[in-house]
């Protein structure tokens, strides 16, 4: 099954939709990678902390 | 109910709570999103009037729509936390932000792609257009304004008072297309009769819809964790959260 043809205006529907999908995926990723980072620092800091008593 | 809400309130069941969540709103989302497409892309006629173009609505209206959902969202959210002064309620404001300025700026330039091959333009200063950009601007300058204040109970309030002397743009732009002689076109599904629209057209723009505010419950439930687990790191349960290294 390939992708429907929208003749002349294909381009601008198919911009829309890529853009579309790119902000929202966009916007899953960077909350994800957020998590990451918050707990890891934090990981980091208390095991210093922990080091130095 | 109060009892439920009392517990909402507390960050840990929260943060839990929303961790059990999320996976299943994201699927949910997939699904209708998925659901939509096939619907709008593929079993949709095409528009007798609009041709193929019309299909870039299943994106617009719906982003359209939640824009001014998410801003009244944290409007709400706003006066509950300059009145009951609930944490919770300037995490989801704060969270709600940058996902209600990512579907302004889609609806934006979903309807500027649709513009430029049926009116022949990018971009007109008309009065929904305008106001859907200032709507924009609002959600920058709430954003903005976050960042810039350090003190976050002073943040809050700040961005609270703005949210809601904002939300008077709400009915300008929805009544936009009734009060000024504009280029947009007018409603076609929230009308007093029924839609104008065939039911083919109809289910897969509902579904999208349905989908995005999955989608919101989804982003706005990872963001305000970020900000739970942020404002909570000097409290017992996050440091073993941490230390688990999860």
């Amino acid at each position: 099954m390939g992708l429907p043809d929208f003749g002349k205006y294909a381009f601008y529907v198919w911009t829309s939709y890529g853009i579309a999908a790119f902000v929202m995926i966009i916007n899953l990723v960077l909350p994800m990678l957020k998590r990451k980072e918050i707990l890891k620092t934090l990981n980091r800091k208390l095991r210093r902390e922990q080091s130095k008593s | 109910m109060w009892l439920w809400f009392h517990k909402l309130g507390s960050p840990k069941y929260f943060y839990t709570l929303a961790g059990k969540l999320i996976p299943w709103f994201g699927w949910i989302t997939l699904l209708l999103v998925l659901a939509g497409l096939y619907g709008g892309l593929i079993l949709a006629p095409t528009d007798y009037q609009q041709g193929e173009s019309y299909r870039i609505i299943y994106i617009h209206v719906p982003a359209a729509w939640m824009s001014l959902f998410i801003y009244i969202v944290m409007a709400i959210c706003g006066a509950i936390g300059l009145i009951w002064k609930m944490k919770m309620a300037d995490i989801i404001a704060s969270s709600s932000a940058p996902i209600g300025a990512a579907f302004t700026f889609l609806a934006l330039v979903t309807g500027s792609l649709w513009g430029k091959p049926m009116w022949g333009t990018w971009w007109t200063w008309d009065a929904r257009l305008t106001s859907e950009l200032i709507l924009l601007f609002l959600y920058l300058g709430f954003m903005g304004l976050q960042s810039a204040i350090v003190d976050r109970r002073t943040a809050a309030n700040a961005c609270a008072v703005l949210a809601l002397v904002g939300v008077v743009n709400i009915p300008i732009i929805h009544y936009s297309v009734e009060w000024w002689n504009t280029l947009h076109q007018g409603s076609t599904v929230m009308r007093m009769d029924k839609p104008a629209m065939d039911t083919r057209m109809l289910i897969p723009l509902l579904l999208m819809w349905l989908s995005s505010q999955f989608y919101y419950g989804t982003v706005l439930m990872m963001r305000a964790r970020n900000e739970v687990l942020d404002r909570e790191r000097d409290t017992g349960w996050v440091k073993e959260l941490a230390m688990e290294g999860k």
